[in-house]
């Protein structure tokens, strides 16, 4: 079962991030890069800020991160998240990528608990359609 | 630039009544903004036709062209709006109009905005169409008191910074208020135990950690230094006007909070600052008087030590030692109870503050205050700020 109801936002891809998101609908974490110079850029950019080239690779990124920063929200900004308050949004750094912070979700952990620096695993939310999302549990 | 004859100036300002979020719904948005302008001519002394420039910031959908229609402005030589979502662009608005009346391409500018939540979207609230939307609504990140206590959680981790410090920020400003009778909570006091009873909205920022939702509308008039010489009031300087964002910013905690680790727990203003005094000729100890954009207690205390108000992670017995309180602070703050307790118009109502400051026409006024700092909203991207000067 996924985490959020049906109801909850989906991601909808544009025409620079979509490669992005049809990773993550195989289960695949990849972030972008120049295929120039190597700089990775997140969320998808359609030009390299270092080089300026439009060339792009996919780097993808180990099952394991760290938590930089967090948030845990006890107010229900939108309909669907009412019945999971509280939840914890995590800001989440990875080994070998500097540059990418991802926003997603740290689960399986009491709230109070997560702490900056924090250990985290990779898991594949299925949020139905085809289409999976990346959140974290604790390593 | 003091002594150029087109230094910019504030010579008028004019709001309508706040109120809290849906609270103005016999008249339309537009209508309070309106009249918030001509008010702001009215103070200034200045007839509604002289106004020959526009801008605002925050897609206000107020727009310029109507509004000259409206407000019968036979010429309009110049508008221009500030990209960005939040109050990132109030002060921003000035420092555009600041450009044009120094380059002459206008020679009176209004700065306006005006917001009625209950009369359209509220702001904050979850939008598909939000820039990398798609990188954060499915995640449940919504809202900006969410999106910003992720930056002050990592500025708490950094630094020795309380709650008892995001608390100082809350209280101080609602004395302030409590002195104000056109604050929206001006006759609702709050205490210590109140705020830590408070709930939480996104830890580490409880409700009172976050600003009000407000309708209402602000607007400030900008002419030259020649023309404000002949005028009403006592003339307001712009000392220095600045807006811009750092290296890889984008849209910031409001988007994909892919910020540098190293710019990431700030206000997005470090260099700004700089730049911001030294062309005033000022350092942060000749500032008499501030009002910082509070948006959320947090981002106040980040903003204490970007401007260099005190050092890196010092904010915190900053604040503890009294020094942002109306009574006895060596640098007061948000003295009309700012947006966390006046009323939220994304910034411009504190702009407003910083010329009854420099007017000593403030409910709570420092004495001889003669410099007064105004930021435009914190931790976006574009990010602002003024320094006014009495003259
Ligand atoms: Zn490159």
């Amino acid at each position: 079962m996924a985490l959020f109801p049906e109801t909850m936002p989906r991601p909808e891809p544009d025409m620079d991030d979509a490669p992005y998101w049809e990773a993550c609908a195989r289960r695949q974490l990849r972030f972008q890069s120049c295929g120039v110079c190597g700089l990775l850029r997140h969320p998808p950019a359609p030009i390299c800020g270092g080089c300026h080239s439009t060339e792009v690779t996919w780097v993808t990124a180990p099952a394991e991160a760290e938590v930089f920063s967090f948030t845990v929200i006890h107010h229900a900004s939108h309909a669907a998240v009412a019945d999971n308050l509280p939840y914890v949004v995590g800001l989440v750094t990875f080994p070998g990528l500097p540059g990418v912070k991802l926003v997603t979700n740290i689960t399986d952990i009491v709230p109070s608990e997560v702490r900056i620096g924090m250990p985290l695993t990779l898991w594949w939310d299925d949020i139905g359609d085809g289409m999976y999302l990346p959140r974290f549990r604790p390593a | 630039m003091a002594s150029s004859a087109r230094a910019p100036h504030i010579v008028g300002v004019g709001q309508s009544a706040y109120t809290r979020w849906g609270g103005i719904q016999d008249r339309s948005q537009f209508r309070i903004t309106a009249e918030a302008i001509v008010a702001a001519a009215r103070d200034a002394g200045l007839p509604v036709s002289a106004i020959d420039g526009l801008t605002s910031f925050s897609n206000d959908s107020n727009e310029g062209p109507v509004m000259q229609a409206a407000l019968g402005i036979p010429d309009l030589r110049w508008s221009a709006m500030v990209w960005g979502g939040g109050g990132g662009g109030s002060c921003g608005a000035v420092s555009l109009a600041c450009a044009a009346i120094e380059s002459g391409q206008a020679e009176v500018v209004v700065a306006y905005r005006g917001l009625c939540q209950g009369q359209g979207r509220r702001y904050g609230r979850a939008a598909p169409t939000r820039t990398h939307g798609s990188f954060i609504a499915p995640f449940g990140l919504f809202a900006p008191p969410q999106m910003l206590a992720m930056m002050v959680q990592r500025f708490m981790h950094l630094y020795p910074i309380t709650q008892d410090h995001l608390a100082e920020v809350a209280l101080s400003f609602r004395a302030n208020a409590n002195r104000n009778p056109l604050a929206v909570m001006g006759d609702r006091t709050l205490t210590k135990e109140q705020y830590l009873a408070s709930r939480w909205i996104a830890e580490p920022l409880r409700l009172y950690d976050c600003c009000l939702e407000t309708d209402g509308a602000a607007a400030v008039i900008i002419t030259t230094a020649e023309r404000a010489r002949d005028l009403a009031q006592q003339r307001v300087e712009v000392l220095a006007s600045a807006h811009g964002s750092g290296a890889g910013w984008s849209t910031g905690p409001l988007g994909s909070q892919n910020m540098p680790d190293d710019t990431y727990a700030s206000t997005n203003n470090r260099r700004l600052a700089k730049e911001l005094f030294a062309s005033a000729g000022l350092t942060p100890a000749d500032i008499d008087v501030a009002q910082i954009y509070d948006h959320f207690s947090g981002m106040v205390l980040m903003a204490l030590e970007d401007f260099g108000f005190c050092g890196p992670g010092e904010s915190g017995d900053f604040v503890a030692e009294g020094n942002i309180r109306h009574d006895g602070g060596k640098l007061p703050l948000n003295t009309s109870g700012g947006q966390l307790s006046e009323a939220y118009v994304h910034g411009v109502n504190l702009i407003i503050e910083g010329v009854r400051q420099m007017r000593d026409t403030s409910t709570a006024q420092v004495a001889d205050a003669s410099t007064c700092l105004v930021t435009g909203g914190l931790g976006v991207a574009p990010t602002s700020a003024i320094l006014l000067g009495r003259n």
